[in-house]
C-alpha cells in the first residue's frame, strides 16, 4: 500500500482545486451576512438580508412555483427513466435500440439553447394543430424538464443495473416467477437507491434550469431561475446571496444526508453478501 | 393472487363456462405478461419520440421556411390549391445562405468553439491531477473528495456563476484583497505606485473562469470513475523494469484513460459550445457565442427561420463529438 502515496505536485493540484471549487460558496455565504447594502464591503454582521428575502413576495412566488414544478417533473422523469433504464441494461436486442439508445444520451450533452428552442417550437405547432397546450406556462415547463431529466434517471438506472448480475432475476424466473413478480420484488429492490438518487438529481436539475424554462415558459409563469437571473443581470444584490445560502445549506445537509444512508447500506449489503457467503 | 380474482370473474361470468371463462382470463394475462417488455419499453420512448425526436423534426422544417409577419412568423413548406392532387413545396435554402454570407455568425460559431475548446483542455488540465489523486486516496478520503466534487454540482449553477460576479468585480472581493496586500507592500516601501484594480469581470478571461468552474465537476467525474478502475500493479511493473514516472505516467496511465478522457472532455465540450448563460453574466457584452446569437435571434429579432437554422447548424458541428460520446457510453454499457 506504500505506492498509493499523492505526491506533493498532485496534493497540492487538489488543494487548489477545491479552493477553486469552495471559494465562490464560501463568498456567498459570508457577504449574506454582511450588513452593508455594498455587496464587496464588510460592513459587520446582520441577517436583515434574510428578513429581506422573505417579505419579497416575487421570489417567493418564483420559489413555490419551482418547486411545485420540480417535484412533479421529478416524479414523472423516475417513472419513464427507470423504464428506459431497465429497457436498456436488461432487454439486449429490441428494434430501434440504437435510436432509443440514442434519445437517452442525446439530451445528456444536448445544448441547452437548442433543446429549449425545439421544444418551443413543438408547443407552438401542437398547439395549432390540436390546440393543446392553450399558451405555454407550468405544464409545457414540466414536461420540457421531464424529458430532459428523463435521461439522466435512465443513465443512472442503467448503470446500477449493469452492475448487479442478472442471476437474481433469472433465478426467479426459473423458479417459475412471472416477469411481474420478478420486476416488482427483485429488479425495483435493487435500483430503488437509484431511483431516490435521480429522483434528486431530477429535482435539484428543474430547480436549476434556467435556460429552457426561459423557453418553454409564458407570461405569469417566472421560476426562480429566471427572476434570479433578472435581478442578477442589473449586479449584484445581498438578497441574492441570502437565498443562496439558504439553498447552499438545505442541499449539504440533503446530500450529507443520502451519502451517509447510502455508505450505510453499502456496509449492510456486504455484511449480508459476507453472511451469505460463509453459511 | 391472480387466481382468485379469475375466480371471481368466472363467477360473475355464469356458471356454464367458469372454467372456459377461467382459461381465457388466464391466456390474457399471459399475453400481457409475454408483451410486457413491449410496455416497458414503450411509455418512454413515445414520450423521447414526440417531445426529444419530432421537436428536431419542426427546427428543421421552420429553418427551410421563409420569415413572414404573421402569427406564427414562417411560410409554410406545404401548400395547397384546389384542383391538383400534390400539394406544391416551397422549400428555401435562404436561412442557410444567409449564415454563411453574415460573418457575424462564422465568428460566433469559431469563437464558440475556440472558447469550448480552450475550455475543456484548461479543465483537462486542472480535473486530470485531481481526478487521479482522488483515485489513489484511501477509501474514507476518496469517498469525502468526492463528496466535494458533487456538492458544487448540485448546487444552483446560476448562483455559483454569480458568486464569481462578486468576487471578479472591479470593486469585488478579489481586487479588495489585492489593494490591501498592495497597500502593505507600499507601505513596507516595495512601491509607491497607487493601486490599479484588475479589470477582469466582462472579460475573455471571466467567461473562462466561470466556463472552467462550472463544468469541473463533468470533467473529473468520468475521469475519476475510469482512473478508479485502473490495476495500479501495472505501474508498479513499469517501475521495477526501470521507467522514469513521467514514462509510466504517458505510456501506461494516459493511454489507459483514455475513455475517461474523451467521456470528460465531451461531456465539457458539447454543452459549452452553446452556452448562454455564463456569457450573458461574466463576458464581454458584445462576446460572440452562438447560443446568445440563437436567443437573441429568436428573442429580440423574432426571426424565428433563422433562429432554425442556426440550431441546425450548430447541431451538425456537435453531431460528431455527440456520436464519439453516444460511441463510449455503449462500449461501457457492453463493459
Amino acid at each position: 500500500m506504500q505506492q498509493k502515496r499523492n505526491s506533493t505536485f498532485i496534493i497540492s493540484v487538489l488543494c487548489f482545486g477545491f479552493a477553486f471549487l469552495y471559494v465562490p460558496i464560501f463568498y456567498l455565504i459570508a457577504y449574506s451576512f454582511n450588513s452593508s447594502k455594498l455587496v464587496t464591503v464588510w460592513g459587520g454582521f446582520s441577517t436583515k438580508w434574510y428578513g429581506a428575502l422573505l417579505q419579497n413576495e416575487q421570489i417567493l412566488e418564483a420559489a413555490l412555483l419551482s418547486l411545485r414544478i420540480a417535484a412533479i417533473s421529478a416524479t414523472f422523469a423516475v417513472l419513464f427513466g427507470t423504464l428506459a433504464g431497465l429497457a436498456l441494461a436488461r432487454f439486449r436486442g429490441f428494434r430501434g435500440r440504437t435510436l432509443f439508445s440514442g434519445m437517452i444520451t442525446a439530451p445528456l450533452v444536448m445544448p441547452e439553447v437548442i433543446t429549449g428552442l425545439s421544444l418551443l417550437l413543438l408547443f407552438i405547432s401542437l398547439e395549432e394543430f390540436i390546440g393543446w397546450p392553450a399558451g405555454r406556462g407550468v405544464s409545457t415547463i414540466t414536461i420540457a424538464h421531464i424529458t430532459f431529466s428523463m435521461a439522466y434517471v435512465a443513465v443512472i438506472i442503467q448503470g446500477r443495473l449493469s452492475g448487479v448480475d442478472e442471476s437474481l432475476e433469472e433465478a426467479a424466473t426459473d423458479l417459475g416467477a412471472k416477469p411481474f413478480r420478478v420486476l416488482w420484488d427483485i429488479t425495483l429492490p435493487i435500483v430503488s437507491p437509484a431511483m431516490i438518487s435521480g429522483w434528486l438529481l431530477a429535482f435539484t436539475m428543474s430547480l436549476d434550469d434556467l435556460v429552457i424554462a426561459s423557453f418553454v415558459s409564458g407570461p405569469g409563469s417566472s421560476t426562480l431561475p429566471m427572476v434570479i437571473y433578472s435581478k442578477v443581470k442589473l449586479g449584484v444584490s445581498p438578497d441574492i446571496n441570502a437565498l443562496a445560502t439558504i439553498i447552499i445549506g438545505l442541499v449539504t445537509v440533503g446530500v450529507i444526508c443520502a451519502a451517509v444512508l447510502m455508505f450505510r447500506q453499502e456496509n449492510q449489503r456486504a455484511r449480508d453478501m459476507q453472511m451469505a457467503a460463509s453459511e | 393472487m391472480s387466481a382468485d380474482t379469475n375466480m371471481d370473474t368466472g363467477l360473475e361470468m355464469g356458471k356454464d363456462a367458469p372454467l372456459q371463462s377461467r382459461g381465457g382470463l388466464r391466456q390474457l394475462g399471459n399475453r400481457l405478461q409475454s408483451q410486457w417488455k413491449r410496455l416497458v419499453i414503450a411509455l418512454p420512448y413515445l414520450w423521447l419520440f414526440i417531445f426529444f425526436l419530432v421537436p428536431f423534426a419542426i427546427i428543421l422544417k421552420i429553418s427551410l421556411a421563409e420569415a413572414i409577419i404573421a402569427r406564427p412568423p414562417f411560410t409554410d413548406l406545404l401548400e395547397w390549391t384546389e384542383g391538383e392532387f400534390l400539394p406544391s413545396i416551397y422549400v428555401t435554402l435562404e436561412n442557410f445562405q444567409y449564415l454563411l454570407e453574415d460573418d457575424l455568425y462564422w465568428l460566433s460559431y469559431l469563437n464558440s468553439l475556440k472558447l469550448a475548446t480552450i475550455s475543456t483542455l484548461l479543465c483537462l488540465l486542472v480535473g486530470y491531477p485531481m481526478a487521479y489523486g482522488i483515485a489513489r486516496s484511501s477509501q474514507t478520503m476518496k469517498n469525502i473528495l468526492l463528496l466535494l466534487v458533487i456538492l458544487p454540482f448540485w448546487t444552483s449553477f446560476l448562483l455559483r456563476v454569480y458568486a464569481w460576479m462578486g468576487i471578479l468585480n472591479t470593486h469585488g472581493l478579489l481586487n479588495n484583497m489585492l489593494e490591501v496586500a498592495w497597500n502593505i507592500g507600499m507601505a513596507l516601501g516595495l512601491t509607491d505606485a497607487p493601486f490599479e484594480p484588475l479589470q477582469i469581470m466582462y472579460t475573455e478571461t471571466a467567461l473562462y473562469i466561470g466556463i472552467i468552474y462550472s463544468y469541473l465537476p463533468f470533467m473529473i467525474l468520468p475521469l475519476y470513475a475510469n482512473l478508479e478502475k485502473m490495476d495500479f500493479q501495472l505501474h508498479e511493473a513499469a517501475q521495477d523494469l526501470g521507467s522514469k514516472p513521467a514514462t509510466v505516467f504517458l505510456t501506461v496511465t494516459l493511454p489507459l484513460s483514455m475513455p475517461g478522457i474523451i467521456a470528460g472532455s465531451l461531456l465539457v465540450f458539447i454543452p459549452a459550445t452553446g452556452e448562454y448563460v455564463i456569457p450573458a453574466l461574466l463576458g464581454e457584452p458584445d462576446t460572440l457565442m452562438i447560443g446568445r446569437v440563437l436567443f437573441d435571434e429568436f428573442f429580440v429579432n423574432r426571426d424565428w427561420p433563422v433562429a432554425s437554422s442556426v440550431a441546425i447548424a450548430l447541431l451538425v458541428f456537435l453531431v460528431v463529438p455527440m456520436m464519439v460520446y453516444q460511441h463510449f457510453q455503449s462500449k461501457a454499457e457492453v463493459m
